[in-house]
């Protein structure tokens, strides 16, 4: 037996394990999920935001504060402020969805620690218990929603682009896409419920690349029902599915049916509100509170970044700002709009996503650190073509969450999942990376150090008196810039699709 | 060595991140060896009482402590402080001690890494993930808290002396690991049969030279370990310490041996002979209690005492020793070393579920050698690994269990069936070979996937229809099912290896 052996294993010598398929079996995909799943269960073992902070704690308490009204109070009280829904409080900032979602799972915490949900008396309730149980619930809302999302889409890329070989690795691209820190951090570290609109909008990615149009339609529908800044990629959808409308006949009636279905999804969404003007209102008030300024904390925006030199919130009034910030997300946005109205395309779609999503997070309204986590999701959905932007965009993210992430306690389990991503990035990344003239590699290690250096100087040293802020903004800058050249790369590239759509379009008129 | 470093890296990932997870007593355990052997003269070591978690391992282990409680004492003072350090578990000291351990894995990469080192690059991965992301040694070593890693490292590197036939190298580092935990003297008898004949071979002068040479060098070993305490007349009172016979035969969570179902034969026939009439005397400690008396009681079987046990486990693992005795061959020491632990394990005394590590890590390392090698190994591997659940009893940490079990098998299952499937396809003539090895083609018969899916049942029935139908009445019976279910695992793996190793000439 063992003589035979040597000829069989030259033949897998060349296959690497456990990325051994470079197409996705169940098994492997199984693999990566369950493992995918354990990182999220190990992070979960972790503090959260607000733990032991009165009185106002954090992310978490507003969760559970948000679960604590939706189970006591009925549903049209939801976004008033009552006797016993104070809005000051943690009031619900997120569509209804969101709301229905924290029913679901307060009917679950209540059945076991109905304590950790009394009206009132439990605010700022925190035991092992509850903790886990809240815990669990993030854990499988990602399991049910964002992990088939991740697994057809894993699928269906590559059953529509195809491709074999080491770069084109599926279970490498589904890992990426699955062990993506930010999300994880931010999910099951911080607390918070990313998991659902992000997954939603990756159902409806996936759906897009099937052509089930519809689908897609309500999926992102919910999504943005869920947390409103899925609106930052309501531009790609909208002009992708307007520019395949435009392809066929009776455009007007293709258009037609897809607002039906959208705004069908929304009306079910918003039932319990739609019966007067008023109440309609006073959830749409909740949901945009532009008295909140421009931008909160450092977050790595244009606002934020610009404000070190120009002071904006001084210089003019929130109306001013408001109409600023639209028209600048408006053309930040326009190119990749206008790519795929005119040339709608699978791949195009996708860097649309990406360009529209960055265009919100750099120039919108009240942009919150945790909103990269936006352009993050069709970046890792990009690994493949573009793994290099995808890296150093993941790293830029995770530092420029690291205050927020520092100040939740969480620095072992950030500094673990920046070491594991790089370790399992790296697995595929190898073989580009060996082909990269060694001018380029420089260019592409520079940030990487850089950041590195920011981390160290974060960690370790007092910042002066006068500027006590000082890390902060440089971390906010270094990010900033980085993110700007990541997004001008990425609309050039979109753009490109044009490009040769136009040179295809004469060659063939000179044939 | 790239691919050793890159899956170490990945297991240090998990492990880092299980550093706030549940951990046990031993923990305390070993910190307090920390404060005892930093704090008191070496004269000391064996006799203090200030903690009930007295040093129970050998010298070399108690070395190893003191080496770790100099960065200790410098990290956090208090973490070696015999009296203000009891029961501490402060951040400083969770994340030092957990550390010390996922760098004392440092020696089971290095182990691993020696024996794999020779094999084609896709055999190679599979073992070292095998072995490195074992889910059994991260639930002992990272969760509950013990230093497995490090003993299993050092006896893989005297494995991969012996394979390599550096037999002096490899009786030497052997030594050095009886003296660092004797549990690993199981395989003493075997090292002493193979040695003897293959170590001390060819004439009758350069045998006696060799043999003293190895005598020599093994003695050097123990004199440096346990010289100190015969120098202060202590020899008695560590030997005491080491084998605390005052122990049950059985462990308060039965281990899956032979035992278990002695004691279950025992128990029917009690109440089948009460039933008839006879008068059958209940024996004081009750084995359902949880309870570990100071002897083993049985109603009507005999009942059982150390040697007994003792002279068992050399009768079970004598056609092994004879095998070794004629024909000693580097190529099988590793089967052979296995197959004595899984005898000590079956039919010791005082098992602790936790030492079937012991047959699982070398024979991870063997399974890649043919298919039947894989699917014995992916029975073994995962009744071994569930048969840990219990020690992690938290619902925190049931989710993170579960899904490490989970992860291995899928992982086992991929590996395998890609390395054996590949093998088949290009030559048909191998297909035959490999089915006269086992009952068919596949990586799982039948049977055994009837019996690991016997095996979702149990852990159904003790999770969830168990509490639901007894509520808390009878909550040893989950965990006697458990071990019950378990050992004819065990069993099953024991008659395997028995089989192999007879078979194999």
């Amino acid at each position: 037996m063992s003589g035979k052996k040597p000829t069989m294993e030259e033949v897998q010598s060349s296959s690497e394990f456990p990325w051994s398929n470079t197409t996705l079996t169940p098994a492997t995909s199984v693999l990566i999920a369950l493992f995918a799943a354990l990182v999220r269960f190990l992070v979960s073992l972790g503090p959260y935001s607000g733990r032991d902070t009165p009185p106002m704690y954090g992310d978490y308490e507003a969760q559970r504060h948000w679960m604590e009204i939706t189970l006591h109070t009925p549903v049209v009280e939801w976004y008033r402020n009552t006797s016993a829904n104070n809005l000051s409080y943690w009031g619900l900032d997120y569509p209804p969805l969101t709301a229905y979602q924290s029913l679901a799972h307060a009917f679950l915490l209540n059945s076991s620690i109905p304590e950790s949900l009394a009206l009132i008396t439990s605010r700022g309730f925190e035991s092992h218990g509850s903790k886990l149980l809240m815990r669990w619930t993030v854990l499988v809302s990602d399991f049910l929603l964002f992990f088939p999302a991740a697994v057809c889409f894993a699928v269906v890329y590559f059953r529509r682009f195809g491709g074999s070989g080491r770069e084109r690795s599926a279970p490498w691209l589904l890992a990426m896409i699955l062990l993506n820190p930010c999300l994880i951090l931010i999910d099951h570290g911080h607390f918070q419920y990313n998991c659902i609109s992000l997954g939603l909008t990756l159902g409806a990615i996936a759906a897009i690349l099937l052509r089930h149009e519809f689908v897609a339609s309500v999926l992102f529908s919910l999504a943005i029902n869920h947390k409103q800044m899925s609106m930052y990629y309501a531009p790609a959808f909208f002009s992708y599915l307007l520019g395949k409308c435009l392809k066929r006949q009776n455009w007007v009636l293709e258009v037609g049916k897809l607002g039906i279905v959208v705004i069908g999804t929304f009306m079910f969404i918003w039932w319990p509100y739609l019966y007067s003007m008023e109440a309609a209102k006073e959830v749409l008030y909740r949901l945009a509170p532009f008295e909140r300024g421009i931008y909160e904390d450092y977050v790595a925006n244009f606002w934020c970044s610009t404000s070190v030199i120009i002071k904006w919130k001084k210089l003019f009034s929130i109306g001013f700002l408001k109409f600023l910030c639209i028209c600048t997300t408006f053309f930040a946005f326009l190119p990749s709009c206008y790519q795929q109205i005119k040339a709608p395309s699978d791949r195009g779609f996708l860097y649309g996503l990406l360009n529209s999503s960055f265009a919100f997070y750099l120039f919108s309204y009240q942009v919150h650190e945790k909103s990269i986590l936006m352009p993050l999701l069709p970046a890792s959905l990009l690994a493949q073509q573009e793994p290099f932007l995808f890296g150093q965009l993941v790293y830029c993210g995770l530092l420029s969450m690291f205050p927020l992430l520092l100040r939740d306690n969480l620095i072992l389990q950030y500094t673990v999942l920046f070491a594991l991503f790089g370790l399992i990035f790296y697995q595929n990344g190898r073989h580009a990376w060996e082909k990269i003239p060694l001018r380029r590699r420089f260019l592409l290690v520079l940030p990487v150090v850089l950041s590195l250096l920011l981390h160290l100087i974060y960690l370790t040293l007092r910042p002066p008196k006068k500027y006590p802020f000082l890390y902060e903004a440089l971390i906010m800058l270094f990010c900033f810039s980085q993110f700007m050249c990541f997004t001008i790369w990425t609309n050039i590239q979109q753009c490109s699709f044009l490009d040769i759509f136009h040179w295809t379009k004469a060659k063939k008129k000179d044939v | 060595m790239n691919d050793s470093w890159c899956f170490f890296s990945l297991s240090l990932c998990i492990k880092a991140l299980l550093i706030p997870a549940y951990h046990s007593t031993d923990f305390e355990v070993h910190r307090h060896w920390l404060a005892l052997t930093s704090s008191l003269p070496l004269s000391h070591w064996y006799i203090d009482t200030s903690s009930p978690w007295t040093l129970d391992y050998p010298p070399i282990f108690a070395y190893f402590s003191f080496l770790l409680s100099l960065p200790a004492s410098l990290i956090d003072p208090t973490i070696t402080d015999l009296v203000a350090g009891q029961n501490y578990a402060a951040p400083s000291a969770v994340v030092f001690l957990r550390l010390s351990v996922a760098a004392a894995d440092l020696f089971l990469l290095s182990g691993a890494h020696r024996l794999s080192s020779r094999l084609p690059p896709f055999r190679r991965r599979i073992l070292l993930a095998l072995v490195i992301w074992s889910p059994a040694l991260l639930i002992v070593d990272h969760i509950h808290f013990q230093y497995n890693g490090f003993f299993l490292g050092i006896l893989l590197i005297s494995l991969g002396f012996m394979v390599e036939g550096r037999d002096l190298a490899g009786g030497i580092v052997f030594a050095i690991l009886i003296c660092s935990k004797h549990l690993f003297m199981v395989a003493a008898p075997l090292y002493f049969v193979y040695l003897l004949r293959h170590y001390c071979n060819g004439e009758w002068s350069r045998a006696v030279a060799r043999f003293l040479v190895m005598g020599l060098a093994v003695g050097a070993v123990f004199v440096a370990t346990f010289g100190p305490f015969v120098y202060y007349g202590q020899i008695q009172q560590v030997f005491h310490r080491l084998f605390p016979f005052g122990r049950g035969l059985c462990h308060a969570y039965w281990a899956p041996n032979f035992w278990v179902f002695y004691i279950i034969l025992d128990k029917v026939l009690a109440f089948i002979l009460g039933k008839l009439g006879f008068i059958i005397q209940t024996p004081k400690a009750s084995f359902t209690g949880g309870l570990v008396g100071d002897s083993s009681a049985f109603a009507v079987l005999p009942q059982i005492n150390p040697i007994i046990t003792f002279l068992l486990v050399l009768l079970a693992m004598s056609p092994c020793l004879i095998k070794a005795f004629v024909r000693p061959q580097p190529k099988q020491i590793i089967r052979w070393v296995a197959y004595t632990f899984t005898c000590g394990f079956m039919f010791g005394w005082h098992v602790h579920e936790k030492a079937s590590l012991h047959i699982t890590i070398p024979l991870g390392i063997i399974a890649t050698d043919s298919l039947a090698d894989a699917r014995h190994y992916f029975l073994l591997s995962i009744v071994s690994c569930y048969s840990m659940f219990p020690l992690l009893f938290e619902p925190q940490e049931y989710p993170i269990k579960v899904l490490l079990l989970a992860i291995y098998s899928v992982l086992m299952w991929v590996g395998f069936s890609s390395l054996f499937s590949n093998s088949k396809a290009p030559k048909p003539a191998m297909e035959k070979k490999v089915e006269r090895s086992g009952n068919g083609t596949g990586l799982v018969g039948p049977v055994s996937s009837c019996y690991l899916l016997g095996l979702v049942g149990v852990e159904i029935w003790g999770q969830f229809l168990h509490p639901y139908i007894f509520g808390s009445r009878f909550p040893f019976l989950p965990l006697m099912l458990i071990s019950f279910y378990c050992a004819i695992g065990m069993m099953y793996s024991w008659a395997w290896q028995l089989k192999q190793i007879i078979r194999n000439s």
